[in-house]
C-alpha cells in the first residue's frame, strides 16, 4: 500500500476535468489554491490534507483516504482481480491501452475504483472509492462492474452501502459502455433501495458527468466536502454555452446545499464520524436495535 | 421519386444526388416523350449515385444525417404510428420543458405513453424546444408521466433524439444530474414494458435518461455516444477539427452499437436516409416496435424487471483472473 502512494505522488494527471484539478501536496512545501499561504507538506498531510491555514480541502491520496474513512485495519478489498480492457481499441493522440498501462505503473491500481467490505463504528458496510489519480477517477466498464457489485454485495450482506465520489464523468475512450455503466450502477442501486436499505453518497472533488448524473446524486443522504465542484456540465462548457463568465462559487458543495442538492457539507475531520453515526441510524433493524 | 429537396437543406455528401433529381424534376415537369429517354438515363445515374454514396458513409457522415434539419422528429412518428395522441405537459413543479413531448395514445389499438426528445423545425421552434437539449424539468416531466403508465399498466415507448442535456446555470442550479439520475433509476425497476427508439441523435446522459428499457431499438443512421465527437475532440485531442476521428473512434454507429451489445435491433432506413422518405421509415419502425412490444408483453413483470436487470448488468468489457471477492 505505501509503495503504491509514493509513486503516485510523483505524478498526477487528470484526463477528465483538467482545469479543475487540485494538487496533492508534493515536495517540502504546499501553496494553498484557496488563501494563498506557503505551507509546510508535513503539516498538510497531518491535517488530512488540509492547509492548515485556512482548512482547504486538497484532493487526497485515495490510499489515505480509506484509512481516514473505516474502522481501522477493517477495509477487506473485493474484486481486485478485474482489470480494463480496450473493447474499441481507441486511439487519441495515444492509445488508449497505452494510456491504461501508464496509469497503472503510476498510480499501482487496476482501475480507478476500490471497494469492498468495511466497518464503520463496528457496523459492516459495503465501501467504495474512486481513485482520482487514476485517469480522473473516469469511469468506464471496470468501475462501473464494481460498483454494481458493491451494491449487490450491499444487498446480498444487507448492510448500508456507502460511495466516496470524485470523478469527471463516463470514460470516453470506452465509448457508449462506458454511458452504460450508469445504467448499469443505478438498476443496482435501485434494488438495494427497494430492499429498505440505506446508501449514502459522499460528494469529493471533483464530480461531474456521468457519476453525478448516476448513482452519486441518488443517496439517501448526499453529504458533500467543503467547496468541492459538483455538477453535470463542467464550467468550461457551460461557460462555452453561454458565453459568459460563471458566477463565483458555482457548482460548489456550498451552492448544491443552497439548492437543496446536498443534505450537508462535512469537513473531512468530521467525515468518519458522520458516516459511522449514518450508519448507525439508518442501517438494517437489527443493527439499531444493537446500537 | 423521393421528394424535392431544397439543395440548401442537403448536407453536402448527398447535394450531387439530390441537384440530380431536381435536375430530373425540372425535366420532368417540361413533359414531351424526347426527355424520357434522358429522364430515365439520369435516374438510373441518381439511384446509382445515391448507393454508392450511402453504402461508404462514413462514422461522421452519419453523424451528420442523424441530425439533419429534415429528419423525422419524435412527433413526426407520433403522427404516423398513432392515434388518439392527446399530448401531456409539465413537471408539475417548475414548468413544461417543450424539449420533451410526452402523451398517451394508441398504437396499433393498445394505449401507450410516449416520451420522446422534440427538435423544432426552424430557429423559431428550435428556440422553443431548446434544439432538443432538456433541462431539469423536463426530465421529471417526463418521469412524472412514466411513473403514470407504470401505475395504469401502458407500455411506454421512448425516441431519443437529442444533442445532450442542456449545460446551462439554471439547469445546474435546479439539479440537472439528479434529474437524469432519478430516471434511470425508475426506469430499472417499472414492471411495464419500455422500448426506446434511436431516431436521431442519442446525446449521452440526455439520451439514456429515456434510455434504460427493455429493448432499445436504433434507426440505421442514429447514433448513440458518451459525449458528441466535438466534444470529444475538443477534450482529447484538444482540436475542434478532430471530430471525424473522434466519431469514428468512438464507435457510435447503429451497427457499431449492435455489435457492442447495446443496441438490440437496427431498424433499416428508406434509400439516402428517413428524411428522403419518412412515410416508410415511420412503418419500418412501427413494425420493429410492434414485434418487440408483443415479445415483452407475453413475460411477467417480475421477468421483465428482472430481464432488464440483466440487460444492463451484462454491457461492459473487462478482464477477471482468479477468484473474485
Amino acid at each position: 500500500m505505501a509503495a503504491w502512494w509514493s509513486k503516485q505522488r510523483k505524478k498526477m494527471k487528470p484526463e477528465v476535468a483538467a482545469k479543475t484539478k487540485r494538487s496533492v501536496p508534493s515536495g517540502l512545501f504546499q501553496k494553498c489554491d484557496e488563501c494563498g499561504a506557503t505551507v509546510p507538506s508535513e503539516q498538510v498531510k497531518e491535517a488530512l490534507w488540509c492547509c492548515p491555514q485556512c482548512g482547504h480541502h486538497f484532493v487526497m491520496p485515495t490510499a489515505e483516504r480509506i484509512k481516514i474513512t473505516v474502522d481501522e485495519g477493517s477495509f477487506v478489498e473485493a474484486d481486485v482481480n478485474i482489470q480494463p480492457e480496450d473493447p474499441l481499441e481507441f486511439r487519441d493522440s495515444k492509445r488508449y491501452a497505452d494510456r491504461l498501462r501508464s496509469a497503472q505503473k503510476q498510480v499501482g491500481v487496476a482501475d480507478a475504483f476500490r471497494e469492498g467490505r468495511a466497518t464503520l463504528g463496528g457496523r459492516p458496510v459495503s465501501i467504495g472509492f474512486f481513485v482520482f489519480e487514476f485517469m480522473g477517477g473516469s469511469m468506464g466498464s471496470v468501475v462501473g462492474e464494481k460498483i454494481t457489485r458493491l451494491f449487490e454485495r450491499a444487498l446480498a450482506d444487507r448492510v448500508p452501502a456507502i460511495i466516496l465520489n470524485a470523478s469527471g464523468g463516463a470514460r470516453m475512450q470506452e465509448g457508449i459502455l462506458s454511458l452504460m455503466q450508469m445504467a448499469k450502477t443505478t438498476a443496482a442501486l435501485a434494488r438495494l433501495k427497494e430492499a429498505g436499505l440505506p446508501y449514502v453518497s459522499v460528494l469529493l472533488h471533483p464530480t461531474t458527468g456521468g457519476v453525478a448524473a448516476s448513482f452519486a446524486m441518488l443517496g439517501d443522504v448526499i453529504v458533500a466536502e467543503p467547496k468541492a465542484l459538483i455538477g453535470f456540465a463542467g464550467p468550461r462548457v457551460i461557460e462555452q454555452t453561454i458565453r459568459q463568465k460563471l458566477p463565483e462559487g458555482f457548482q460548489r458543495s456550498e451552492f448544491l446545499l443552497q439548492h437543496g442538492m446536498v443534505d450537508a457539507i462535512v469537513s473531512r475531520h468530521d467525515m468518519k464520524d458522520t458516516l459511522s453515526r449514518l450508519v448507525s441510524l439508518l442501517g438494517p433493524e437489527k443493527q439499531r436495535a444493537r446500537a | 421519386m423521393p421528394p424535392v429537396i431544397d439543395t440548401r437543406q442537403a448536407l453536402d455528401f448527398e447535394r450531387p444526388i439530390v441537384e440530380l433529381e431536381n435536375r430530373i424534376a425540372e425535366l420532368k415537369s417540361l413533359g414531351g416523350p424526347q426527355l424520357e429517354i434522358e429522364i430515365r438515363r439520369l435516374e438510373r445515374k441518381a439511384r446509382q449515385l445515391q448507393r454508392e454514396v450511402f453504402s461508404e458513409l462514413s462514422a461522421w457522415q452519419k453523424v451528420l444525417l442523424s441530425r439533419h434539419p429534415l429528419r423525422p422528429f419524435t412527433l413526426d412518428y407520433v403522427g404516423r404510428l398513432c392515434e388518439d395522441w392527446i399530448e401531456l405537459h409539465g413537471d408539475r413543479a417548475f414548468r413544461d420543458d417543450e424539449s420533451i413531448v410526452g402523451g398517451v395514445a394508441r398504437f396499433r389499438g393498445r394505449p401507450v405513453m410516449i416520451l420522446g426528445h422534440q427538435k423544432g423545425r426552424g430557429t423559431k421552434e428550435n428556440m422553443r424546444r431548446n434544439f432538443g437539449m432538456t433541462r431539469p424539468e423536463g426530465y421529471r416531466k417526463a418521469l412524472r408521466l412514466m411513473k403514470m403508465a407504470s401505475r395504469l399498466g401502458l407500455p411506454i415507448l421512448t425516441f431519443i433524439d437529442t444533442p445532450g442535456a442542456y449545460p446551462g446555470i439554471d439547469a445546474e442550479e435546479r439539479g440537472q444530474a439528479e434529474a437524469i439520475a432519478k430516471n434511470l433509476e425508475v426506469m430499472s425497476r417499472l414492471p411495464v414494458p419500455i422500448i426506446a427508439t434511436v431516431i436521431g441523435e442519442g446525446g449521452s446522459g440526455g439520451a439514456l435518461a429515456l434510455g434504460v428499457a427493455d429493448r432499445i431499438l436504433m434507426l440505421e443512421y442514429s447514433v448513440y455516444s458518451v459525449i458528441s465527437p466535438e466534444g470529444c475532440a475538443s477534450i482529447l485531442w484538444k482540436d475542434q477539427k478532430k471530430v471525424e476521428t473522434a466519431a469514428r473512434e468512438m464507435k457510435m454507429t447503429a451497427p457499431d452499437l449492435l455489435e457492442l451489445g447495446v443496441a438490440d435491433a437496427l431498424v433499416p432506413e428508406p434509400a439516402g436516409g428517413a428524411h428522403r422518405d419518412p412515410e416508410a421509415a415511420a412503418d419500418a419502425v412501427g413494425e420493429a416496435i410492434a414485434r418487440e412490444l408483443s415479445a415483452l408483453s407475453s413475460l411477467s413483470p417480475e421477468a421483465r424487471v428482472e430481464a432488464r436487470y440483466q440487460k444492463f448488468r451484462r454491457m461492459g468489457s473487462f478482464l477477471e483472473s482468479g477468484p473474485g471477492a
